[in-house]
């Protein structure tokens, strides 16, 4: 595996110089500088268009890098849309969407293997939804749905997921799930990229990007997100809480307006 | 009345076997064009193709040879009008396609042309050659055996494109198959329903099942056999009323629509009733 040298520990993610445009044109991202080991998680934060999307983009390849380098190692990083997003009207059942994971092995043209079928279960059972199997993945809740997704990338056996802002609009006790789901995928060694608008949870991450049309900072939560930092990630947009002495880490809301309705 | 009777005339036989065939294509495979908002491109196709099914008949070539160029370049015209940015690709579209329909019209309004333009327009459905149903046939072949190995790719992008994409699907190679199947399928059921009412039997069927089944296999399924059973029902209605054979057609598979939409809004008025709030 690329990185694995010796004792230190396999990078998952490794971005160099990057920098990302639409069509070419001016970068939509760019400086972007960061490296994450497997196993650890990553907060991304920043305003609405500053650039946390287009990251994921570029690490599932489908927008190439203006400049510098960015590697995904262990295979297809698994996207996790923001569910609200996708097609609710889509007639498709959870089991359904779980078994899109195995669309990874290739073999698209034929029908999804016993095998596949029994991995989509077993995931669904890992996430807590067995009893859910046959529901229409559009009804189920905000939560379950995230859920849903993360038992695709489970089928998919992704060693890196990126999730886009998969709290946004779940009940707090379906959040919990999710955390406590977040923290068994880290313990297997998977590495998470989660986007978020919700700078106190950053905190529990292991490591925090910061993003605001080019990378503004990156490191320890405990330490990286001081006032300055967040003031040039969400301009005017952030509400200073608590001050640990100046040059200290804050604590702070962002008030921008959501793009969806929750 | 007898129900045997269209059966009896070689010419209904053949008019009921291609209204079968695209039916049941065409039923299915317009789940995915509903899904993929393609409506409007597709009756776009199939108007701006009036102008290629023209000149077919004008030089007496095969018109499956005519809508196939007619489509090509209905697409081409679409594309180009869209790429000015100004205008916005809804209106671009309109006025191509508006276009194109009037130059089909102009070519087929010459004393030379033999064919008579409402053949073209509205589809004789009863005077389906040979070559006609073996297109239709080879289009429900072929096409049926690409939708069921782009099943998988077409529901993961249909779902979440930038998912499916994180898969190894490729969103764009499975929209422009998509498009490729909308092409076929409009040169070939052009012949059987003319330029004008060749979207019926593509979105008939879809509408009526749709929301009404629980896997997009199923609602397949069933819209096949809506479009099938539709098809049968115009050409026998017109059999038995002396109508239009390709209008009675169409008018069977919008009805069939018109049902759709009215259980399912039966069906939402009854779940909703013993709990007003839900």
């Amino acid at each position: 595996m690329p990185g694995a040298l010796g004792g230190l520990v396999t990078a998952a993610v490794t971005a160099e110089g990057l920098a990302v445009s639409y069509g070419g044109g001016r970068p939509a991202l760019e400086e972007v500088e960061f490296e994450l080991a497997a196993g650890s998680s990553l907060c991304v934060l920043g305003p609405n268009g500053g650039g946390k999307t287009t990251l994921f983009r570029a690490l599932t390849g489908e927008l190439p890098a203006l400049r510098g380098t960015v590697a995904v190692a262990g295979g297809r990083p698994a996207y996790l849309a923001q569910t609200e997003r996708t097609r609710l009207d889509f007639p498709v059942s959870a089991l359904d969407v779980a078994l899109m994971g195995s669309l990874a092995n290739g073999r698209w043209w034929l029908p999804a293997r016993r095998s596949d079928r029994d991995a989509a279960r077993a995931a669904l059972d890992r996430v807590g939804l067995a009893d859910r199997a046959s529901d229409r993945f559009g009804e189920l809740s905000g939560g379950q749905r995230q859920r849903v997704l993360i038992a695709r990338a489970l089928v998919q056996d992704a060693r890196v997921l990126l999730l886009d802002e998969p709290l946004a609009g779940v009940d707090p006790a379906s959040g919990e799930r999710i955390e406590r789901l977040f923290g068994e995928l880290r313990d297997e060694g998977r590495a998470l990229l989660v986007s978020t608008h919700d700078v106190e949870s950053a905190r529990a991450f292991d490591r925090v990007l910061c993003l605001n049309g080019a990378q503004i900072a990156f490191g320890d939560p405990a330490t990286a997100l001081t006032r300055d930092v967040l003031e040039r990630t969400y301009g005017g947009e952030i509400v200073v809480l608590e001050e640990d002495g100046p040059g200290g880490a804050v604590r702070a809301v962002t008030v921008q307006h959501h793009h969806h309705d929750h | 009345m007898d129900l045997l009777e269209p059966l009896q005339s070689g010419i209904e036989r053949r008019a009921l076997a291609e209204v079968v065939m695209l039916g049941a294509f065409c039923g299915a495979f317009g789940c995915w064009v509903t899904t993929f908002r393609l409506s409007y491109p597709a009756e776009s196709l199939a108007h701006g193709l009036l102008p290629g099914l023209v000149l077919a008949a004008l030089a007496g070539l095969p018109l499956l040879l005519g809508g196939v160029a007619g489509v090509a370049v209905a697409a081409l015209a679409v594309w180009v009008a869209g790429r000015d940015g100004r205008v916005g690709s809804d209106t671009a579209t309109a006025v191509a396609v508006t276009g194109l329909l009037g130059l089909g019209s102009l070519l087929a309004l010459t004393p030379a042309a033999p064919a008579r333009l409402e053949e073209l327009l509205f589809g004789d459905p009863l005077g389906v050659t040979d070559g006609d149903l073996a297109a239709a046939a080879a289009l429900a072949l072929v096409g049926g055996a690409a939708l069921v190995a782009l099943h998988r790719p077409l529901a993961a992008v249909a779902l979440d494109a930038t998912g499916a994409r994180a898969l190894g699907v490729r969103p764009g190679l499975v929209r422009l198959a998509l498009l490729g199947l909308l092409a076929a399928a409009l040169a070939v059921a052009v012949q059987g329903l003319g330029s004008l009412l060749v979207l019926a039997v593509l979105i008939g069927p879809a509408v009526a099942v749709r929301g009404l089944f629980s896997t997009p296999a199923r609602a397949m399924v069933a819209a096949a056999a809506v479009g099938a059973l539709a098809g049968v029902a115009g050409i026998y209605a017109s059999s038995w009323l002396g109508t239009a054979a390709g209008a009675s057609v169409a008018l069977a598979l919008c009805g069939a629509a018109a049902l759709g939409a009215l259980l399912r809004w039966l069906a939402g008025r009854s779940r909703a009733a013993p709990s007003p709030s839900a």
